[in-house]
This record gives structure tokens, sequence and C-alpha cells, in this order.
């Protein structure tokens, strides 16, 4: 039988905004931080402290709901989602539930079977929770609590059911990861938690719409993992069809050391959240002047960034959409460009897929640490577009500027690799070699045309690979025609 | 000059500002009246005597430099006040009535409080009170049962009790409150006392131990209006930490000796005079009443149909709301922590052990009427009803200034007469219930006596942010009768 795979996506994004949501402590890094180092008595919840919606963080979503094409709504409302748990100090978690801050958008993400929409259904604002560190020796056997994430401001973003592969769920994300990072409002910095999945799974017959049960895996906290919980998950569910089984609806969780998910909540345990207004915040009104404001300072967006780089540079499609979807890439090739006047847009853009890609694929290494800053590299195409080097010498200069930093001009100066299109000394070169291989001159003088190509490899050679090609072709030509 | 016990809040604040008396002269003379006669009434919960000479001192000190340098004395500097023990002081124990909380300090205090100390007030201590402010009796406090000063049998009502026996007994001239159903204004009533419960939004709350955030409001118990109006006016005001609060500015409240009301227009609604109401209470209301129409207010009958309602719709948003903001006691970050092997059982047995039967009756309440299946039936309809009860008052606004009527249908009962059937203890906030559930202000003070010689206390009610307005009829109440001025024998 054949399947279709019926995915929906949550995706929590942390906002890098200055203070939490509620209260004026910093948002820190919270892998790096000191435990409880910023906690106040209301990120605490100690008793009779309230919360304070931080306006930074609602234009933050705004951006991202605008960006995603959502309406905000004008009034949204801020409700409790009540639930016990050590990382959760009031007891309940502040979050918008019936009355989000956006709503229906629209998000067109590139697959290997072309554009795809996916619908957005929301986006709303919550706190984080803080971290739990359960500590079991011989002895001893207990929990720590870290309160310094808690109450950093998340924005839960939630698809329609429209996600049919891993690989649209895969583009889904990482396209949603470039606006986050193009909006400025997310590091998209995965190892540090930032941006979490959860996924609503099933599966059902091909070419039928019916909706079987579904499980909501939790806990996803990559890419890889996203893709490896929903391939294992699918496989199961699958699995259970095959042999007449029914799925049921449950909760599970992706433990990523065993790479398989396990179940957390039956339907029957499922929470019961009890959500109700909060209190103690009034509705939360953004008017449409503040709407504008947000809309009119949009960045401007990968997907519209690919369509200038191809428009104005001549790019492919895949090579613009390469270089626009991640906004340091994108600054990078921009700064490279703005630097490197007279180098087309074309050759800058080769170079950074190439070479600079090729280098941090081998390597591992993170775009951002790269050594070879963009006026670094501008320079260099300078000079290989002036002709002061070729372009294999340029790749080697490269490649040493990439593994060990400095500028293109130190390396050409110490190492002696200034290309030379000085005709007298390039003429002399020709003139040898000519003169040293009479049969080779004489195979060509016999109509035999490609010896030229072998010529060239002769001169190329005594030059040590500095002679400019171009001139030596035309030196070559002269004197083979003598 | 009174006796030093006996000063209201304006006659302290004159004897201060007159150099009559030091602030440490008063607060001493408090302190020994609190030492001989606490033992009696149990007022306190906490009380922090050192800590009130200390700044009792510091505030006689900080006179002499600004009369010195002739600058302007805060308003209340020197005046020792009491808190209601749901408030938080930086540093002083706060319990809330609570076992889950005998030992917790809190690191912040309160912005009502923070405010008052700005103006100068001394904190003699943290007064008694039904736990998380749930009764009408402090009965429910798991410490003890603050004695009714009039009456020692008697309790003091609640579940502001411990505030406004205090007040009664000459412990302080005033302590603040807290209102979530009628916890300013049932105990001024049963103690004999002046209480303002504000407009909802006036007053911060934060800092204020959420028992049901969308009804309480922090007031304060004094002996005469014109006290009140005064702690209010330092009190109120919007606060960027309270985002319920409104940017609405604090009248400054001109009290004088004038006593003609004509042009006021008083309402009189008809469903709080109702069958069940001691007699005595129903004439001395009505008596009151009348002496207002003497001095030249204009009395209707008005109408608040669906004041029946506010009982259960009371009971189940507080409840609700209850049950979210008690959750956060787990016993993981501060109060009460029974050790166990996993962290939820540690929650389970330590919420077991920590709360009262009370405190555990309404979080089971409003779980339930939150839950799944049955939000839509109680706490959804109970909302829309308060949207009722809201509206009946905005009606009645149109046509009257404010309202007038009994607090509590009975005067101040016996210890136990009610402990055992919460039903009836409820039924002590009927009339208290319906202020809070609109967020109007609602001013209580005395207007008699019954047989017994138990205070009965009237409220007038207003139009959301015209505290003024009650306090400027109350006050003229006070001027041409003198039930405040009574005092109960110790």
């Amino acid at each position: 039988m054949e399947y279709e795979i019926v995915i929906g996506l949550e995706v929590h994004a942390e906002l890098a905004t200055n203070t939490k949501m509620f209260c004026s402590c910093r948002v820190v890094d919270s892998t790096q931080a000191e435990p409880n180092t910023t906690v106040c008595p209301v990120c605490a919840g100690m008793p009779g402290v309230l919360p304070v919606v931080n306006r930074q963080a609602v234009e933050y979503a705004m951006r991202v709901g605008l960006a995603l094409g959502c309406t905000i709504n004008n009034t949204s409302l801020f409700d409790r989602k009540n639930y016990f748990y050590p990382d959760l100090p009031k007891g309940y978690q502040i979050s918008q539930y019936e009355h989000p801050i956006a709503s229906d958008g629209l998000l067109v993400v590139d697959t290997s079977k072309g554009e795809k929409a996916i619908r957005i259904r929301r986006a709303h604002l919550e706190e984080d929770t803080g971290k739990l560190t359960h500590v079991v020796t011989d002895t001893e056997n207990y929990s720590l609590v870290d309160l310094n994430r808690c109450g950093v401001p998340l924005l839960e973003i939630v698809t329609e059911p429209d996600i049919h592969s891993i690989e649209e769920a895969r583009a889904y994300a990482t396209t949603l990861r470039g606006i986050l990072r193009a909006l400025g409002v997310n590091s998209g910095d995965m190892e540090k938690g930032v941006i979490r999945f959860e996924a609503n799974v099933s599966v059902r017959e091909a070419g039928t719409d019916v909706l079987n049960n579904r499980v909501e895996i939790k806990n996803l906290n990559s890419f890889r993992a996203m893709e490896r919980g929903l391939a294992y998950e699918i496989d199961r569910q699958i699995k259970i069809m095959e042999s007449g089984g029914t799925v049921s609806q449950e909760t599970m969780g992706w433990d990523d050391t065993n790479n398989c998910t396990y179940t957390q909540r039956s339907k029957e345990d499922a929470h019961d959240y009890r959500y109700f207004p909060e209190p103690d915040l009034p509705p939360l009104v953004v008017d449409a002047d503040w709407v504008h404001r947000v809309q009119s300072t949009l960045p401007e967006l990968p997907r519209a960034r690919a369509q200038r780089y191809q428009n104005n540079f001549n790019l492919t499609a895949a090579d613009a959409t390469l270089l626009a979807a991640d906004i340091t890439v994108a600054q990078y090739f921009e700064n490279t460009l703005a630097a490197a006047k007279d180098v087309p847009g074309k050759t800058v853009a080769a170079w950074i897929l190439g070479e600079v890609y090729a280098y941090l694929n081998r390597t591992g290494e993170a775009f951002e640490s790269l050594r070879v800053t963009p006026a670094i590299l501008a320079d260099l195409l300078i000079r290989l577009t002036k002709g002061e080097v070729n372009a294999a010498t340029a790749k080697v200069i490269l490649a040493t500027l990439l593994e060990k930093g400095g500028s293109a001009g130190e390396i050409i100066k110490e190492k002696g690799l200034q290309q030379t299109s000085d005709p007298g000394q390039i003429a002399a070169l020709v003139a040898k070699a000519i003169q040293d291989n009479p049969g080779e001159l004489e195979s060509y003088r016999n109509g035999k045309e490609t010896v030229a190509n072998w010529f060239f490899g002769q001169v190329m050679r005594m030059a040590g690979g500095k002679a400019n090609p171009q001139v030596v072709r035309e030196e070559l030509a002269r004197q083979l025609k003598k | 000059m009174n006796r030093l016990t006996d000063l209201t809040v304006t006659e302290a604040m004159h004897a201060l500002n007159a150099g009559e008396c030091s602030s440490l002269e008063l607060t001493r003379a408090i302190l020994e009246r609190i030492d001989a006669l606490e033992p009696s009434v149990l007022a306190f919960l906490t009380r922090t005597p050192e800590l009130a000479l200390q700044q009792a001192q510091t505030a006689d000190e900080k006179r002499k430099e600004l009369k010195r340098n002739g600058s302007a004395i805060p308003r209340l500097l020197g005046l020792p006040i009491a808190v209601k023990d749901v408030l938080t002081v930086e540093g002083i124990r706060c319990t809330c009535g609570s076992k889950i909380l005998e030992n917790f300090v809190p690191v912040h205090t309160a912005t009502c409080v923070h405010k008052l100390q700005e103006a100068g007030v001394v904190i003699l201590g943290k007064t008694n009170t039904d736990e998380f402010a749930m009764g009408s009796s402090t009965e429910n406090s798991a410490y003890f049962t603050t004695r009714n000063p009039w009456d020692l049998e008697r309790v003091p009502g609640g579940s502001s009790g411990g505030s406004a026996a205090a007040v009664a007994a000459r412990f302080t001239p005033a302590a603040l409150g807290t209102d979530t159903g009628g916890s300013v204004r049932q105990p001024a009533s049963f103690c004999g006392v002046t209480g303002i419960k504000p407009t909802y939004g006036r007053v911060s709350r934060y800092g204020l131990i959420a028992y049901g955030s969308s009804l309480d409001s922090a007031g304060v118990l004094t002996r005469t209006v014109e006290d009140a109006a005064l702690i209010f006016e330092v009190m109120a005001g919007y606060d960027p930490r309270d985002a319920t609060t409104m940017d609405v500015p604090v009248p400054q409240i001109q009290l004088d000796s004038r006593t003609d009301l004509r042009g006021l227009r008083i309402g009189v609604p008809k469903e709080y005079f109702i069958k069940g109401i001691q007699p005595e209470v129903e004439q001395t209301v009505r008596a009151a009443i009348a002496r207002f129409a003497e001095m030249g207010a204009e009395i209707k009958e008005v109408c608040l149909p669906h004041t029946e309602y506010a009982l259960p719709v009371y009971y189940l948003i507080a409840p609700a709301e209850a049950s979210a903001n008690l959750a956060r006691y787990d016993g993981i970050r501060f109060g009460l922590r029974v050790p166990t092997e996993s962290n939820i059982e540690m929650f389970k047995k330590s919420r077991g052990a920590g709360f009262g039967s009370e405190v555990k009756r309404r979080i089971m309440l409003g779980t339930y009427a939150l839950s799944a299946g049955y939000y839509d039936a109680y706490y959804g309809q109970a909302q829309k009803v308060r949207t009722l009860i809201k509206q009946d008052f905005e009606k009645v606004f149109e046509s009257v200034d404010m309202i007038a009527a009994p607090i509590a249908p009975t005067t101040a009962f016996k210890r136990g007469v009610h402990t055992e059937d919460p039903l009836a203890m409820y039924l002590e906030d009927v009339f208290t219930l319906p202020a809070n559930l609109a967020g109007v202000p609602g001013l209580a003070f005395c207007c008699g006596f019954d047989s017994q010689n138990m205070p009965v206390g009237m409220q007038l009610m207003g139009p959301h942010f015209k505290e003024d307005a009650l306090f400027k009829a109350g006050h003229a109440y006070q001027q041409v009768t003198d039930w405040h001025r009574k005092s109960p024998t110790l």
C-alpha cells in the first residue's frame, strides 16, 4: 500500500530580546551562564509578584508574524497553562491560547519537487521554563534547578498539517530558521537550544483524506533529531498499519541517544492544562500604527534576496538561494561584493559557493569563524580580475588564507606568486620553448594544431605557473605562425 | 491631647508635626499597649518592635533634620502602622496565615507598603489573616483566631481580621488590609472601624500575595474616614510593576467640615435587604441612610438585579484563580518542603502538609471549575454573569452617585459557629462580593451598634475611581455622628 505522511510542526523559537518576557532580568546564554544568576522575584515565581509584558518581545513576535504573512491580531490574550513541574516556578506557564498575536500565514519553501506552500496556523508568545539537571550518584539522587532560562520569551509557530515528507519538514525548518535569523530575533544557534521542534505525525493511505490518530513527538532539539524522529515515527506507524493495527493517539518523546521515540503520555493521561485568561495581564493591544511601523522596517527576507541576486548578478536560482538563505552568508557575499570593485557578482558568488564552502564542508568550521573576511576575499578577487594572479594561483592563495589567515598580498609576496604579464619575459620563454623542441614545432607545422596546447603547458611550467595564461597564448600563437 | 494610643492618623500626624510628641514616644506607647493586650486580642502573626523603635528613631532624626533645612516633611513621617500578613515587606516574615509559608522571608516589598515607607511610616508588624485571605473570621488562619476587641468570644471578621482588631484595640492608628470578596469591609464592620476597598486597578497589587487576582485589592483600615483617605492617597497610583493598575491621576482628597450633602444622590439597592439579614443590622443601616437624607442627600431605591448570583460567581472565579495562584507553593524555592524520593511526590506531600482545609477546598473547587469539559459551564459562565453584575452597577450609577448598603447580614458572630458549615460562612460575604466582581470601590464605616453592643457597619459603593466622593460622604457622616469614636473596653 502507498502511504501519505501528514505532519504539522510546532517551532519554539526563543526571542533574542534584551530582557525576559515578563521581568527585567537580562536574557543570557543559559548554556554558559552560572546557574541562577539572572533571576528575580518575578521569574522565580515568588509570592506576590506580577508579570509585565516585554514590548520588545511583542515587536519581535510581530516581525515574525508579518514575515510569515500572518494577520497580526489587534487584540490578543495571555492565558495560564497550568501544570506542575520543578522547572516551572509558578506552576503555570503564561502563554497565549485562544487569541494568539499572529495567525493565518504562509511560508513557501523549496524542495526537490519545486516550491511548496505551508500554511502557518498561528504564532503565539509565551515564556520559557527553567532547566533541570538530575544528579544520580551511588549515594545521592537529586535534581538541580537553574532558572536563568526561565521567563525567556518564546514564540511558538504552528503549521497546519501541510507537510507530507521529511524533506518538506527539513525545508520548512531551515527556511524558517533563515527568516528568524534575517529578522534578527533569534540566533538560530541550535546547540544552544534557541530553536526546538515538536511534530504531530500521522500516516494514511495515499489518496485518501482520512485523519488517523496522530502522535505528538516532543524533545526534537536539532534538525537531525527532527528528521530522525520523524523517520522513526513514520516507520513505526506504517509498520503498525501494515500489520493491521491502529496507531494510538499519544505524546512521545524523542530519545536522541538511543534514536527512538518513547511514550510519554497516552491520550487518557493527557494533561488537562486548565487554560484560563491570565488575570494579571490586560489584553495585549497592538494598534495599526505599530503594525505598520514594524512592517515598514522589516529587513529583506531570504526569498526576496535570492530573487534580487538572481536578477542583479545573473546567478542560477540554486546559487542565489544558497547565498541568500542565511543572513551571515548573504551579508558576507554582499560585503565582499561591495569591497570588490569591478569584480562581477557571479565571480564573487562562485568563489564563496566553491572554494569557501568546500573548505567549510571539509573542516566543519562555522561560517562565523572564517579567517577570511569579506575585505580579504575582495582583495584577492580584485587581484585575480586584474590578472595579477591567475585562477589556479588564487585558489592556492585562498586555501592558505582559509587555513592560516593573513592577506593575499602577504602570501603572494612570501611565496613569489606574482603573475607575470610582461610581454618581453613571456616572449623569451615562448621563444626558448620553440627553440628547444624542434620536433614538436615540426608536427605543429605539419598541421597537428593540438601541439599548441603542449607548448602552452611547457611555457607555463617554465614560468612556474605565474605567467598570465592569456598573454602566453597570444604570444605562442604569434611565434608559431612565424 | 488624647492618650497617645487613642490618636487617629490625622491626630497623630498633627501631634508629631507640632512637636507634641515624638515618633519614638508614640511608638513606645503603642508597643506597650500591644504587649499588655495582644495576648487577649491576638491580632499579630509577627511583631517587629525593635525594627519599629529603630524606624521611629530614624523618623524623629529625619524630622529634625528636615525642619532644620526647612524641607517638606513626608506626609506620614513617624506614623506607626500594621500590615496584613499577605502584603510583603522585605526582610519581614510573611506567612499569609499559612503553615506553607511559616518561615518565608520575602526579598521584595509590596508597592503600596513601599509608598507608605517613602512617606515615612513605622512598621509594627504583620497582622493575622485567614490562610491566603480565604475566610471571613480569621478562623482559617493556620496559627490562631484573632479576637474581636468588642467581645473576645466573637470573631473580628476576615480575612483582614488582625488588621481590623488591631485598629479597634488601639494597637495602631492604621493597618493595611486586602479585600478580595469583602476582606477589608467585613472586618471593619465587625470591629467598628473604617475601611476602604479601592477601585480595582487603583492600588498596585505588586507584593500582595495573590488569592483571586482579578478581585484582590489592597486597602486600609483606620478609625476615621479622614484617615483612610489620607493613607489611600499615599498608597494609590499607577505602578509599572502591575499591568492591571490604571494610569488615572490620584485626586487630592480635600475633606472639610461641611455636612451639607444636597445634590448627592444615594441609591439603596433592595437586593441588599433580604430575608435572613439580622433585623438590627437592617434597622441600623436604614437609620444611617435616613441620616444621610437629613444631611440633604437624595435617597433613591435602586435595583441590582444580578446580586443573588454574586456568591456562586465569586466562588467559581476566585477559587479558579486561586488554584493557579497557589500552584507555586511546591516546596522547591521557598516555604515548607516535605522531602521525598521524587519531585512530584514532594509537591504533593508539601502541599498536603502546608495548606489548611479551606485552602484545599478552594483549590479543588477552582481546579474543577477550570477542567476540560466543565470550563464553559462553570468558569466561562461565571465570567459572563460577572459582566452582568458589572453592568448592574454601571446602570445604577447613571442615576445615582453612590450606593449605600449593609456590609454583612449579621454583626460579629461567635467563634466556632460557622466553622463546620463553609456555606454559612460564605453567606457572610453576600453584600461585599459584588463590589469586587464589578471592581468598584467600597468604603465601610460604623453606623451603630446592636443590642449586644456589637458594631454595625455600612458601606458606600461608587463608580470606578470615585473614591473621593465616597470619602467626602463618609467624612460628612462622621462629622455628625460619633460611632467611629467609640472604643471597646479591653
